[in-house]
């Protein structure tokens, strides 16, 4: 089933995916023993003329192991998910390469800061719905919506992150392949949000000089 | 209906009630038989409607921007031709999920057999508060009514999601839904008033009017679960009102509860519906749970396995179901150090759900299983609710939630879990028609309806799974706008085919239904050979339930007990001389 994740091209992408294949043949082996178990039951155990039903209250023993064997497991996956959760989510990595990018009804207004490195000067640069970056760059994203909540959905980059009104939020990542990736929106916010979506470049840092050259270089284009 | 005649010759028989004209029997009736019914075909026409509107978004998934067949007598702007515009699509999903949550399930896991069964199931004549629970119904209808009004209104129906996520929701401009969207919001305030009412009904008929010798640890589970439900339910409701209140004002009366530009914040609604929202999901799967146990136990021709387990997982899903509506949040721009928190209470909720699934195989260990229809569906919940279970432990873990957040792995979860309750609906169904309507349904056609939903169920939202790995975006209007989904489409187109064969198996259910109200065979009282009160009653049971006060002597799962020859062995039968009796014949 897991063969259908789309083509992982970031650097905490193998994280996830290993965490996602991990639960993956835990709840796939439970699903069979269970359903093993339900099938045998209810052929070995219908009606037989003759035959009474064994009477039983339960087994204290079966409830406690039952019990705690499930318990185990998924206290062992949460401590297993807290270190990826924190490096996705909550140690963005310093980087030089910040954009901010303002999800409005219904595309991506995407802010390069321009020469001078700040937002919300004259030399900044707009684009709308192409995000162009390096491979192998930690690309810091202040994310903001002007209207509704949109989110910012890299299926290649195994990120995904809401944009509220009101907020700013950081969000990070670092592509480990240059190509070009669908950046659709992953929240409801309106009746354009099927087709509310960009692209995301990732260029090889040759390819990205040249981009940024053409672009955002400070005189008028 | 069916049941007058025995009715009302119970009624000259005992000869202390006048009679009641129509509109007091059929219509403004204070009998919780009678309003149980009510809300039974209150649910039943909604689920007409929200399967219908589930069969139009399935249509529009598998092939985009063409003609619905049968629909291009629907006016422009809602529909072109039969076409369906994005705007009507979103408000199609959002009407689907709002009447299938809160007018189908609702109404009959918890309006129906509510009301019907726990004075029955507890050994009581009434509701507490009959007068009460008349109004707790006919408020529930005002507001199903107020929810459908929302058709009719300019610029259609609500639009932004059953989960009406502000701010899109909180101004008009957003959707381009105005009147739809404030009729949604006034229509569940006032469900909200007629659940209140019925909730204080269940929990102070089951705490004060409990036949001699009911114990709490002698209630049928599916009693445990309702009680559980309607505490739930009391707790919870206030919340979504304030959160609806406030959503209402911001809509018309200028606030900014909401509304970032007047300082308001637009997460504060998440965390006031997920408030609401995950005892929610529990409100509608305890009752589905409690139904479940009782039908495999009676059906297993064996004692619960567990009884006790059973009882407090339910009460721990109870209150642990406070304390994780933050899951529903871990991307929202939550801090995500709660998100860790969240992540944490919501794996130790999977317990006592897993503590179910095994009692539940362990009560089918060493039983005489029946295969009635009503014992199938509750298989079939079992074996649903396991898959739902399982596809939870994804979402729970905060990184694998990044990527499937929003996806249709969450629609295959939460349908396995929500609209696998239908299983136990109609399990409920089939095993109490002939108590409600002293007839039975047909057995065959019962059969043939499960094993068409339940194949057809499977392979519609089985392969949902397949599209959310993919990274497939819920409430997208047409999926083939986007490249990387391209492959996986003809999913869709498999899907749609298979919901729309699930939806048609469903004309099994309505004609047996409906046949079986008027031309079914009579039931007996205990047509199930069931341990539990209800059964001791006539079928129908009239007015005023029992003809004497059942007095309880044991639990209600004592099937196959050594102490009696028959496998079954009645919650109020008292042995001794009439026991010794049967041990000699």
């Amino acid at each position: 089933m897991l063969r259908w994740l789309p083509e992982d091209v970031s650097t905490f992408g193998p994280d996830i995916d290993s965490l996602f294949y991990l639960i993956y043949y835990i709840t796939a082996a439970t699903f069979i023993i269970v359903t093993v178990l339900m099938v045998w039951f209810v052929i070995a155990y219908r009606q037989k003329e003759g035959r009474r039903a064994t009477y039983t209250h339960g087994n204290t023993t079966l409830e406690i192991i039952w019990t705690i064997v499930p318990a185990a497991i998924l206290i062992v996956l949460s401590f297993m998910s807290v270190s990826t959760w924190a490096r996705v989510k909550r140690h963005a990595p310093e980087s030089d390469f910040e954009l901010q990018v303002t999800a409005k009804q219904f595309n991506w207004e995407i802010v390069y800061p321009g020469t001078d490195g700040k937002f919300g000067t004259d030399d900044d640069k707009k684009f709308d719905n192409d995000l162009h970056v390096p491979v192998n760059k930690v690309v810091r994203i202040h994310l903001q919506s002007s209207d509704v909540i949109h989110s910012f959905f890299l299926p290649n980059l195994r990120l995904k992150q809401d944009a509220v009104p009101g907020r700013d939020i950081l969000v990070w990542f670092e592509a480990t392949k240059a190509g070009k990736y669908e950046l659709p929106c992953a929240e409801l916010c309106g009746f354009g949000h099927s087709g509310m979506k960009g692209w995301l470049y990732v260029h090889t840092p040759e390819e990205y000089a040249q981009w940024s050259g053409e672009n955002l270089a400070a005189k008028p284009q | 209906m069916s049941d007058t005649a025995p009715a009302e010759a119970a009624h000259a028989a005992h000869g202390h009630h006048e009679e009641l004209g129509f509109l007091r029997t059929y219509v403004f009736s204070t009998d919780h038989k009678m309003i149980g019914r009510q809300f039974l075909f209150l649910g039943l026409f909604m689920l007409m409607i929200g399967g219908l509107l589930a069969m139009m978004v399935r249509w529009e998934l598998a092939w985009p921007e063409t003609a619905v067949p049968g629909l291009n007598w629907i006016p422009e702007p809602y529909m072109y031709g039969g076409i369906i515009p994005p705007q009507t699509y979103n408000a199609l999903f959002t009407m689907h999920a709002t009447i299938m949550i809160f007018f189908v399930v609702m109404p009959i896991m918890v309006g129906c057999f509510g009301n019907f069964l726990i004075p029955l199931m507890i050994g009581t004549r009434d509701m507490a508060f009959p007068v009460l629970n008349m109004l707790s119904f006919w408020v529930g209808a005002v507001a199903g009514v107020l929810m459908l009004a929302g058709f009719f209104v300019a610029g259609g129906p609500a639009a932004s999601g059953w989960t009406a996520y502000a701010t899109l929701s909180a101004k008009a401009a957003y959707t381009g839904v105005d009147w739809g969207q404030n009729l949604w919001i006034i229509s569940l305030m006032v469900l909200g008033v007629s659940s209140l009412m019925g909730s204080i009904n269940y929990i102070t008929t089951i705490v004060n009017m409990r036949a001699p010798g009911m114990s709490y640890f002698r209630m049928p589970l599916t009693i445990w679960s309702l009680f559980i439900t309607a505490i739930l339910l009391l707790l919870a409701l206030p919340v979504l009102t304030a959160a609806l209140a406030m959503l209402l004002f911001d809509r018309t009366l200028g606030t900014h509860f909401f509304l970032p530009e007047g300082g308001g914040q637009p997460l504060l609604w998440q965390h006031m519906f997920w408030f609401f929202g995950h005892p929610e999901v529990y409100v509608l799967v305890l009752p589905a749970m409690g139904v479940t146990s009782d039908l495999l136990s009676t059906f297993s021709r064996k004692p619960i396995f567990g009884y006790h387990a059973m009882a407090f997982s339910m009460i721990a899903i109870a209150f642990l179901s406070w304390i994780v509506w933050g899951h529903h949040m871990f991307i929202s721009g939550m801090n995500p150090l709660l998100g860790t928190a969240f992540m944490m209470t919501t794996m130790v909720i999977a317990i006592p759900s897993a503590i179910k699934t095994f009692n539940w195989l362990g009560t089918l260990w060493g039983g005489s299983i029946r295969f009635t229809a009503p014992m199938l569906f509750a298989l079939g919940f079992v074996s649903n609710f396991l898959i739902g279970g399982l596809s939870g432990i994804f979402m729970a873990s905060t990184p694998v939630d990044i990527f499937i957040h929003d996806t249709y792995f969450i629609v295959a979860h939460f349908h396995y879990v929500v609209a696998g309750i239908i299983f136990a609906l109609f399990a409920a169904i089939y095993y109490w028609f002939p108590k409600m309507f002293g007839r039975t349904m047909n057995e065959g056609l019962g059969k043939i309806h499960f094993v068409l939903t339940y194949i057809f169920f499977n392979l519609t939202f089985f392969p949902m799974h397949f599209l959310g790995v993919a990274g497939h975006m819920r409430r997208i209007y047409n999926p083939t706008q986007y490249e990387f989904l391209q492959p996986m489409q003809h999913w869709n187109v498999f899907i749609t085919v298979s919901a729309l064969i699930l939806g048609a198996s469903q004309l099994f259910f309505l004609y047996n239904f409906f046949w079986s109200l008027f031309a079914g065979k009579k039931a007996d009282r205990n047509p199930w050979q069931a341990n539990t009160l209800e059964w001791s009653a006539a079928s129908p049971p009239p007015h005023g339930n029992f003809e004497a006060q059942p007095v309880v002597y044991r639990g209600p799962y004592e099937y196959s007990s050594p102490e009696v020859k028959e496998d079954w062995l009645p919650q109020n039968k008292q042995l001794g001389t009439t026991g010794a009796a049967a041990r000699a014949h």
